[in-house]
């Protein structure tokens, strides 16, 4: 994970014309190349002013940002921000554009010609999994659902090494966020972009984030790192409290079963149950307790068992993993 | 056929070239009209919506012009630029100001705040924003007050015939001095029809210009 440095921020603060208090408090953070970084924390906390100041959207009142090693200051704002995905709740799609020139956008603000244009936005559809019938369509006629896909395809549209994302799938139902979340996962495995997440959802930063910056009220830095690292140890009364209960369960989905040594085959496999080596630890856990059973079967991708694992293996994992 | 009858068919026969010409006349002064007073109306909504506070002098002023009385202000321009166009227009035009200016930066200020943000995140430079991403979905706004700035001229046009102008005004004059109904009613009710003609064609326009606008009992 030694990846150069993407996007620094060093000794940042916020303070808005007419407020007494600070939004953003001296917070520095460095953001690897091809990361996901969730910014996350409770309403207040500036997560969404830390981002929009990534994009020069907000001016820091002290502290400086650099873009690959470049102050963003110094570099002309709409080069600034045609060089960065954003997306954002309820998709912010152009309402008198269809779908194809929404995700055309960056592009044609870049110059490109029209047949590049339209190869890109199929290249696009394809790649968020949109039904291309939806191209000739208005943003009015989409669901909640595939209006974000458009966001993000929009996002994608001119290739920018990094993506902003404020808060996409908050407004979207439960169900459609959960298939968003997997579809960024998958998205991300391809393409490596630097990332930062805006979300006050904890479950969500821990689902999709590489790092994790909580942030407390006041644009005060809690606690930066991996999602297993806060649940781990969290740094402040403050940072636990916010991460909840049940710390040890949420662990173990980040952990798949194949991070973990298990045992050999058990000679009677019969009525034991069975998970796959690229699940998670949580769902091992959950087929012991829902079968009773002392041993869960791992499998391979074609079901053939590769070996066993115990509650207590289980649970020596995580402990390894603090080492 | 008696004089004193509500419309004297026969004057009308024998004024088709009048009345052809009368409703060039009529017309030409009423697109003269919106079209100048749509262009300064722009860029003095766009002057006000950039810097937020000559809105209150700029709306104020062009409210100020609308309330003038029509009659009066073209008795008081007619010393000034003489019985001609320039006058008629210089009137038409005001009336639509106070419209067009209220209404565009309504529109505007009605873009979802969320597509500006958007916009903006997305590297549009200012004018550029303004003019494919805030003015078109101002449009039905701006529709609007051309619809209702368009209809308003269409009947003041007639009082410039005061002046010698206006189209079909002069024969509300004409029909007026003379006593002749005729006249008046030809002159009334083809700026009626006229005014309806062309706020028909506008309501068409503006389906042409939003077809992303969903639409009752079409998906």
């Amino acid at each position: 994970m030694d990846s150069p440095t993407a996007i620094r921020l060093r000794g940042v603060s916020k303070r808005f014309a007419g407020s007494s208090t600070e939004a953003v408090t001296d917070l520095s953070l460095d953001l690897p190349e091809g990361s996901l970084t969730a910014l996350v924390g409770p309403s207040g906390c500036g997560k969404t002013t830390t981002l929009r100041m990534i994009n020069r959207l907000e001016e820091p009142t002290s502290g400086t940002i650099e873009l690959f090693g470049q102050d963003t200051r110094n570099m002309p704002l709409h080069e600034l921000r045609r060089g960065m995905g954003y997306v954002i709740q309820q998709a912010g799609l152009f309402p008198h554009r269809t779908v194809a020139a929404n995700i055309g956008t960056v592009p044609k603000l870049l110059g490109w010609d029209k047949e590049r244009i339209g190869a890109r936005v199929h290249e696009l559809v394809d790649l968020v999994g949109l039904d291309p019938s939806l191209l000739k369509r208005y943003p009015a006629a989409l669901s909640g659902g595939q209006q974000q896909r458009v966001g993000v395809a929009r996002a994608l549209a001119a290739d920018p090494p990094v993506l902003l994302m404020d808060e996409p799938y908050s407004a979207v139902d439960p169900i459609v966020r959960l298939r968003l979340q997997d579809e960024l996962i998958a998205l991300q495995r391809r393409l490596r972009k630097t990332i930062v997440f805006v979300t006050h959802d904890i479950d969500e930063a821990i689902k999709l984030a590489d790092r994790v910056a909580l942030l407390d009220v006041g644009g005060v830095l809690a606690q930066f790192g991996p999602p297993d690292e806060l649940l781990r140890a969290p740094a402040t009364p403050f940072v636990e409290r916010f991460l909840g209960n049940e710390r040890a369960l949420r662990r173990l989905a980040l952990h798949r079963v194949s991070d973990v040594t298990f045992g050999p085959v058990s000679s009677a496999t019969t009525g034991l149950p069975c998970v796959n080596q690229t699940a998670g630890l949580r769902e091992a856990l959950d087929a012991l307790i829902a079968h009773n059973a002392p041993t869960v079967i791992v499998t391979d991708d074609v079901g053939t068992p590769i070996g066993s694992l115990t509650m207590s293996q289980i649970a020596v994992a995580l402990h390894e993993d603090r080492a | 056929m008696n004089k004193d009858s509500f419309i004297w068919w026969d004057w009308v026969g024998r004024h088709t070239a009048q009345i052809q010409s009368a409703t060039y006349e009529h017309l030409r002064l009423t697109l003269i009209a919106v079209a100048v007073g749509f262009a300064l109306s722009l860029v003095l909504a766009a002057i006000a919506l950039r810097v937020r506070w000559t809105f209150t002098p700029i709306a104020g002023f062009a409210g100020l012009l609308y309330t003038i009385p029509s009659l009066a202000l073209f008795a008081f321009l007619l010393p000034i630029t003489g019985f001609n166009t320039l006058t008629s227009e210089i009137g038409l035009v005001s009336y639509t100001l106070a419209i067009f200016i209220r209404n565009i930066v309504a529109g505007v200020d009605s873009v979802p705040p969320d597509v500006v943000n958007a916009a903006n995140g997305m590297g549009y430079q200012p004018i550029r924003r303004f003019v494919t991403v805030d003015l078109p979905l101002a449009a039905p706004a701006i529709v609007a007050a051309l619809r209702i700035a368009t209809v308003t001229t269409v009947g003041l046009v007639t009082v410039t015939g005061l002046i010698g102008q206006g189209g079909y005004g002069a024969f509300i004059d004409s029909g007026l001095s003379r006593d002749f109904s005729t006249e008046i009613v030809v002159g009334g009710g083809l700026s009626v029809i006229m005014a309806v003609g062309l706020d028909t064609l506008l309501v068409g326009a503006e389906r042409l210009v939003t077809p992303w606008k969903p639409r009752p009992g079409k998906r």
